[in-house]
């Protein structure tokens, strides 16, 4: 009995400290564990709403990066909004929760003069120096996106008359202008086709309200969605303010086989080829 | 009826401070009061005071934004009020999700789950590491991680701006501290109350406490969210100087022998005692 008592103490004695180290890694690998797991869904479902591009910001938003890091969230701009257009993502929205955004089909943008939105934002995601000329608040300026005319549904590319997003811009004749040309289906009629000036419009949105057709055929998606970047290799030469570019430009010389030879050098060099 | 409104008037004052809160917010933006303008992120008092939340003014640090003069001079007025005066009263008399955990404890003690459940599987500090992990995630991914994801900003924005799915956020807060871990939210994950732990610890307000009064019934460690602070009850006569007290008064409405009460933070008595 007694030798039996004292072996169970021995094993008792042997065993607690090994426990006692092996519920303390237990411990690390689990909170490790835990935080990992915690760490991954976490930023998965952050990459995932960030990656929605296809918002429409308030005018004098910063660009989409630097916006969902800077807007607090606080929903000011929301509140300044006199026509309801901007609204506050909320969950299940599939966009970066709390954030401002504006759909133009069912509110545009009415381009205040006073801007009402953009000076309330207490965190500068929204810019007021973007929207201001010489100090002076310029609605004109905001470039919140920019409109994209399908032409294979727009009527008006089919030649009927419509002209209802030219006369629905804010910007008339400036931001969508009208292009004549024949109708080659009817021989005598004229196509008057709306055409959008992407310097020019401001992406409130108008256009895509007043288009007539079921699904808009005038939509605004937002500015670097759409837009292209010429880059510095191809040149405006017949426009003073596109050489400009020219000073900034870098000459990027690639090397490759080939190049390391002059041209002649290496035009006449065959090489392997008389040895196949 | 009276007596009992006495009796809770601490739970009763701050419903109300809750729920006016909400409904500044709310008529600010539904009818254009200028009381309080904006939501718990950011806010402006009257049209002149800027308040701003610190915690998310902190993550959009780490993200890398430039922060304004305007959400700056809000996150100290916050910082300011909750450091030296209110200790973690923004848990307890400010947060809505408050509303939500508090019907949960209750009906959890109702039910008689923490007879079943009594022993806590999970650490309180669990709320630092999430505080920890919500500044790292900022940091890499260059966004205000906890903002993104904060069931509290969900549903304050919600009742403020249109709720959306925020509703199943607060159920499921609601059943999490129902069935699994009891003030499972705001005592064990939720990293703001970790971020105004660490901000009230030094506040004036503090709950006092006087051994000679006590009956050792332990009513006050029942109802206590955080009751890890109150370690000394029935041991000795002193404050309570956890920063994870939330200051929330449940303790002295439910001591009847009148042991706990408010006071302010004892700056001399406690050099004297060093």
């Amino acid at each position: 009995m007694n030798s039996t008592e004292q072996k169970q103490k021995e094993i008792v004695m042997t065993e607690e400290p090994i426990n006692e180290r092996r519920t303390f890694f237990l411990t690390i690998a689990r909170a490790a564990g835990l935080a990992a797991l915690g760490g991954l869904i976490w930023s998965a479902y952050v990459d995932e709403v960030t990656s929605n591009r296809l918002i429409l910001r308030p005018p004098g938003a910063l660009p989409e990066i630097d916006f969902l890091k800077t807007c607090i969230k606080c929903g000011m701009c929301v509140e300044a909004c006199p026509f309801d257009t901007l609204k506050l993502a909320s969950p299940g929205d599939n966009k970066p929760i709390g954030t401002p955004y504006f759909i133009p089909r069912d509110i545009p943008c009415y381009m205040c003069e006073d801007i009402p939105c953009v000076p309330v934002c207490p965190s500068g995601a929204l810019d007021i120096t973007k929207v201001s000329t010489n100090q002076k608040l310029d609605i004109n300026k905001a470039e919140m996106g920019v409109a994209v005319v399908d032409s294979k549904n727009c009527i008006a590319f089919w030649g009927i008359q419509c002209d209802a997003c030219y006369r629905a811009c804010p910007l008339m004749d400036v931001a969508i202008k009208l292009d004549y040309s024949k109708n080659e289906r009817t021989g005598k009629h004229a196509l008057i086709k709306p055409v959008v000036d992407s310097d020019a419009c401001t992406g409130c949105g108008l256009c895509e309200r007043a288009c007539v057709t079921e699904k808009a055929s005038i939509i605004v998606l937002p500015r670097e969605m759409v837009l292209g970047k010429s880059g510095d290799h191809y040149v405006k030469g017949w426009d003073e303010t596109d050489e400009v570019k020219l000073e900034t430009a870098k000459a990027e010389i690639t090397s490759t086989k080939l190049s390391e030879k002059s041209v002649e050098n290496s035009l006449n060099d065959s090489g392997d080829l008389l040895n196949d | 009826m009276i007596k009992i409104m006495i009796k809770n008037k601490y739970l009763i004052l701050r419903r109300l401070t809750q729920i006016s809160i909400i409904v500044l917010y709310f008529g600010a933006n539904a009818w254009g009061w200028n009381i309080l303008v904006g939501n718990l992120s950011s806010s402006l008092i009257a049209g002149i005071i800027p308040m701003s939340d610190p915690f998310a003014v902190l993550q959009m640090f780490t993200a890398g934004a430039i922060i304004t003069v305007d959400l700056f001079i809000g996150a100290l007025v916050v910082l300011f009020f909750y450091g030296i005066v209110g200790g973690r009263a923004f848990c307890s008399w400010v947060c809505p999700i408050n509303i939500v955990t508090d019907a949960s404890a209750y009906v959890r003690n109702k039910f008689g789950f923490n007879k079943i459940q009594k022993k806590q599987p999970a650490s309180r500090n669990i709320r630092y590491w999430v505080l920890i992990m919500s500044l790292a995630i900022s940091f890499i991914m260059g966004i205000t991680a906890f903002e993104f994801i904060s069931p509290i900003s969900m549903v304050h924005r919600g009742i403020i701006f249109g709720l959306g799915f925020g509703f199943s956020a607060v159920m499921i807060i609601f059943l999490f501290d129902l069935f699994v871990l009891k003030n499972g939210w705001c005592g064990h994950v939720c990293p703001l109350g970790g971020f105004y732990s660490l901000v009230g610890k030094y506040s004036l307000i503090r709950i006092n406490h006087e051994e000679e009064k006590c009956t050792l019934c332990m009513k006050c460690k029942d109802v206590c969210p955080e009751n890890q602070v109150l370690h000394m009850i029935g041991k000795s006569s002193e404050q309570v100087l956890s920063g994870e007290c939330t200051n929330c008064a449940r303790c002295i409405e439910v001591c009847d022998d009148d042991a706990l009460n408010f006071s302010l933070r004892d700056l001399i008595a406690r050099k004297k005692e060093k």
